[in-house]
Order: C-alpha cells, then structure tokens, then sequence
C-alpha cells in the first residue's frame, strides 16, 4: 500500500493533520508544538501542499502516539473557531449520529 | 454444545499471551504499527473512526449461557455497555482501549471464545444455520462439518496469507438460512442415493464491490473427501488469485474470469494429488467431533399443552407466537428468535444487562444454549412449548419480543459511517427511521415477509445486494445519497437485486420506501404474494415509476 507520504498531496482549503491515539484509539490532531491534542481548537493548520505535507511527514514519524494520520479539511469561521471539514470528520469529533444503547 | 479440548484452550490462551507481549511492544513502541497492523488484525482488532473495535467469533453461532454472560462482561468492563451481532456470526464490540485487549481476550478465552481469523486474509469463521441441529427435515447437523472446517483452517500455515478474505458457510436445509450462495465455498449437506453424507460444493458467491452468487462446482462430495476438497480449491485460489489488486483478489472474481468449467478443472487436477492424503476423513474422526456435540435431554412433551392454550387468548402472545416461534425436531418444543430490532433501535445490538438476561433465560428455557443468526437476531433453540408464555412475558420486558422477525422492520445494518472507517454514508439512522415508520405490527404484517438490507459503502456488510430492498450509502460532493435495489434475495433462490434509478438524499430514503412498499400493496396479485415474488413477476419499472415519477 502506498505510503500517506508517497501520495499526492492537494488540499482546498484549510487543512489539519489527524489520527487515532495508539493505546485508546481516540482522534487526535496534530498541534503546533508537535504533539497531539484531542482538541480540533488546538489543531494545527496548513493552508498549502507544503505546509501540508510537512506536518503529514512530521506526524507519520510519531508513530509510537498516534496512527493513521492523514490531511483532514476543516472550516476556519469568521470567529476563528474550527470545524470539521465534512461528514466524515463531524461524526469523527462529534461522535456517532445516535443515541447509544447505554449513553457515554 | 461442544466441548473443547486441553489442545483448544492451551491454543486460544497461548494465543492471548502472545497478544498480550505484542500490544505491549507496541505501546511501548518497540514495535510500528506498520509492524503491529497485521498482528492485530489477526486477533480481530480494526481501528474504526472513533476507537478501537474487536470482532469475536462464536463458531457456527452457537454460545453457551456462560460465553454470552462473559460477552456482557467484556462490554461492561472494556467497552460501554453493549455489544453489536454482525452479519457472520460474530460480536463486535465498538469502544475497546488497545491496552485493554489482553485482558479482553484472557477473559473471554476463558470460556473458549476468542478472535482468531475474524479479519486478515484467512479463512474467517465457518458459519452456518442458526437453526442448526433443531430445524425439522435437516439432513445433519451442519455444526459438525464446520468444526471440522474451523480446526482444519485454524492457524493453517498455507492459508493464512490468502490473496484476500475466505468465508465459508454450510446449510444442510432445503431453506437456506445462512446465505451460502453469496459465500466463497457454499455448502450444502445432502445424501446421495446409498444414504452417504456429502455435500454440493458452490465457489465464487459474495458480495461486495462485485456481487456475485455462488456457482455450483461438484455436485456431490462424499464428507470423507470434503477437507481434500475445499484444500484443492483453496489451493488453486492461493495460486491464481489476483494479489496485485485488491478490488479483484476475492475467488469470485478468478472464478468469474477463468469461467466455473475452467476453475473446476483447475480443482480436480489438484483434488486428484490431495484427495487420498491425509486429508480423507476417516468415520471414527468425524464420529469423534459429532460426539463432543452434547444434546439436551429432551423430555417427552406434549405440542399442545395447556399453557400454550391458556395464552392464546392474548393476541399480544399470539402476535409473538406467530411471528417468532418456529418448529422444532423434537415433539413439544419450539425454537424461539428473539428480535434485536427494537422500533427505533440500532439493528444487532445488545446490551450487557440484555446478555445477561439472555443467558438466564437460556438456563432456565433453553438448555444453555443461544444461537446467532446472520440476520442479526439471537435464537432460544430448545424452549418447551409449555414455556413459551413465561418467556415471552420476559423478554417482553426485556425489549426482545418485537414481534417483527422477517417482517419489514427486521433490518440487516452494518454499523456505517456512524462507526465504521470505510463507510460513505450512515446505515443506522436509515434503518431506525424505517422502523419508525413501520412501526405498526399490522401494517407489516399486512405487507409480510420483506427484507430491508442497509450496507453503508460499497464492501456490503449490510448485505444490501441480497436485501429484498437494498440500501446502499453513497457519497456525492460531500453528502450522502442512496442507491436503492429490489428483488434480491439470500436465501436457496439467491439472486442480487436490480438498481431502480439514481441514488435519493438522506432525508428522502424512508419517503422512497414508503413508495415502493406502496406499489407493492397495489399491484400484488394476491396478499400472500410475498415483496420478492411481485418483484419477478413485474420486474423493477412499476416500482421505478412510482418513485421516480415526482421526483
């Protein structure tokens, strides 16, 4: 399988890197002190290929914390605040869409 | 229920302690997770959208009342609450930590359940009729054959790098309960003309990105021959299956190019090496694994006892009994599907409390035993008929009696973009909407046997292909959108349904089968003429133009 670093990189827009935490699974983003935040607030944003790229790069060698990072598109609204980008990545911060068996 | 060995738990616990050094190598970093992937992978462990998620086999889907229990447990104690039955025979737990699992899976090895070979590409858990050994008119009890299968391919070292995923599944009904035509190896049971046991062998089912149903490739092979048999088809899958792209690795796809005639050619030259190895099954082996299968003392009961009587003036329990109780072999009692489709509930879930109330009913009812049926329901198989009152009463109160098994809200749902990391678009919404819909027993009841089958993405665990109404989340420019197909079927007619039109928005897909229900009531020839059967007589166009023709 090709490698997230050997692709293409495009983005449209203002982008964060994201992932899953190793021992828990949990989302995480790639923050700007690299480390990883649970955050979105505290997300890191790349706004071109290169920046995109090299915060990928970064994030892939953090192997031992976090799994699975890849470019994630999010809205930056008027206010500053962060939101996911589409569907995907709402339900990925937000959660499942129903109501569980047992609430969280 | 069988009984496993000293060599099955030494297996399952040595294999839960090397699990237990790997995820610790990992954790500490010793390991990469490029490293770690397949190793978790082959203990059942995906990485979903928001955790962690472990799949657990339950071997031909049966369960004690002790395993379920334990299931509760590990849903209590590593996860959050509850758990979700699959498609294949299997539990999912949706929530688990990584440094969790160890202790997961020692627990659950405890009672003989483990994760082996429920993802990688291997051969995944033998499934079969959920009905199995108490269906009347069954040939054999089909869970003998998938024993046999499960320790042939457990861990076997030529099989565990296949050119992709391998399922097998086994009936040995003339109704076919566990969907065997859209399987990689189907498997009928039949005897031939001298009464011997064997089996029509079908290669090259599934369904997926490109579904296919199974073809018929040896009529009949003698239950001596049959490991030979599926080892020269697995053999010849190894060899020519397609690994450099993984859309066309799956056997449906190689039987599909070289043609049924050809591959089966291919079998037979192989069939002819490994046929007298040792392979062939001598009688007494086969007689030892069907004697570790141990059969309830049935009592001599009568099929009309006074308590069924006495009930039958509740047309609640009526209701119930019509819908959810089904023959049994043995005069007196009654396998008993208890519905995991509460109206507006997640299809295939359960929760812990559930489980453990489950598993108490089972001792009390059901000799211990519980099955898991493919279309996402649990099953009593063993309840005295005189019981079932005192039964429905309690799982009446448990949320386990929606009198709705095969009826248009019993819906098969694979978990979708809610959980799962390949999914486009939602499944569970979908399905609770639709039960919301019809939720009226008597309207579906009215409409009968119809199956709604949601699949999330492409890869179909939602068996969308083969629903009666198929439901099929895709994704376009950033929302989600469904194709809708009619006419499928899973069970001994198998037959993949027929796309309608373009795919509807979210909000729009109960409006749409709402229609097609609609047309269906109106252009039935007849009211038991079932969903699927006015689909062939008509064909999918008064369907379509009804759906299509305001929108």
């Amino acid at each position: 399988m090709t490698s997230p670093l050997q692709q293409k990189i495009k983005i449209t827009g203002p982008s964060v890197v994201t992932a899953n935490r190793t021992w828990d699974g949990i989302v995480v983003y790639r923050d700007g002190k690299r480390g990883w935040t649970p955050d979105l607030a505290d997300a890191a944003i790349v706004r071109t290929a290169d920046d995109a790229r090299a915060l990928l790069a970064e994030s892939a060698a953090d192997d031992v914390v976090a799994i699975g990072p890849y470019i994630a598109p999010v809205i930056v609204k008027d206010d500053g605040a962060i939101e996911p980008g589409n569907l995907r990545e709402r339900i990925r911060r937000k959660g499942v869409t129903i109501d569980l068996p047992i609430p969280a | 229920m069988y009984a496993y060995d000293e060599m099955d738990r030494t297996l399952v616990n040595e294999r839960v302690s090397e699990f237990r050094d790997q995820v610790k190598r990992r954790l500490s970093g010793e390991l990469t997770e490029d490293e770690f992937k397949m190793l978790r992978l082959m203990n059942g462990v995906y990485l979903q959208l928001h955790a962690y998620m472990l799949r657990v086999a339950i071997p031909y889907g049966t369960l004690s009342a002790p395993q379920l229990r334990k299931m509760a447990h590990v849903a209590r104690k590593y996860d959050r609450g509850y758990g979700h039955f699959t498609t294949r025979q299997n539990i999912q737990f949706n929530w688990i930590k990584l440094s969790d699992l160890p202790d997961a899976l020692e627990d659950l090895a405890s009672v003989g359940i483990h994760a082996m070979q429920t993802s990688g590409n291997c051969v995944r858990n033998v499934t079969t009729d959920q009905w199995a050994g108490v269906a009347p008119g069954e040939v054999e009890d089909p869970r003998i054959w998938a024993e046999l299968l499960r320790q042939y391919s457990t861990m076997h070292p030529e099989f565990t790098y296949l050119p992709r995923k391998f399922k097998i599944a086994i009936t040995a009904s003339d109704h076919d309960r566990a969907a065997i035509k859209v399987h990689d190896i189907g498997l009928r049971i039949l005897n031939n003309e001298a009464g011997e046991t064997g089996f029509e062998v079908l290669v090259g089912g599934g369904l997926g990105r490109t579904p296919f149903i199974g073809k018929v490739i040896k009529p009949f092979v003698h239950g001596r021959d049959i490991l030979s048999y599926v080892e020269s088809i697995l053999r010849v899958y190894n060899q020519y299956g397609r690994r450099d792209n993984i859309y066309k690795a799956r056997i449906k796809i190689l039987v599909h190019e070289l043609g049924i005639e050809k591959f089966a050619a291919e079998v037979e030259e192989e069939w002819q090496v490994t046929r007298e190895s040792a392979l062939q099954l001598d009688d007494e082996v086969v007689a030892d694994i069907r004697a570790r299968f141990r059969y309830p003392g049935y009592e001599a009961l009568s099929d009309t006892p006074d308590e069924l009587t006495a009930a039958s003036a509740d047309p609640q329990f009526t209701r119930w009994l019509k819908n959810s109780v089904a023959a049994h072999q043995q005069k007196g009692y009654a396998i008993v599907t208890l519905s995991l489709k509460p109206i507006g509930g997640p299809p295939g879930d359960a929760t812990a409390e559930q489980m453990d109330a489950i598993a108490d009913l089972a001792e009390k009812y059901s000799f211990g035993e519980i099955r898991v049926g493919h279309e996402q329901n649990l099953a009593l198989p063993n309840v005295a008929k005189r019981d079932l009152p005192a039964l429905w009463r309690q799982l009446d109160k448990l949320g386990l009696a929606t009198p709705n098994v095969n009826l248009i809200t019993d819906i098969i749902a694979c978990p979708g973009l809610d959980y799962c990391s390949l999914a486009n678009a939602r499944a569970i919404p979908i399905a609770q909407e639709l039960t919301r819909r019809f939720a009226n027993h008597d309207l579906a009841d009215m409409i009968g046997r119809l199956h709604i089958n949601i699949s999330g993405c492409i890869n179909a665990c939602g068996h969308h292909h083969v629903g009666h109404i198929g439901i099929l989340g895709v994704e376009k420019n950033g929302e989600e959108f469904y194709q809708i197909t009619i006419g499928g079927r899973a069970d001994e007619g198998a037959v993949v349904g027929t796309l309608i039109g373009p795919a509807v928005p979210y909000d729009d897909v109960a409006n749409v089968i709402e229609d097609i229900v609609e047309s269906y009531l109106a252009l039935r020839a007849r009211p038991d003429e079932l969903f699927v059967q006015t689909v062939e007589r008509l064909g999918v166009e008064p369907f379509k133009e009804r759906v299509y023709a305001t929108r």
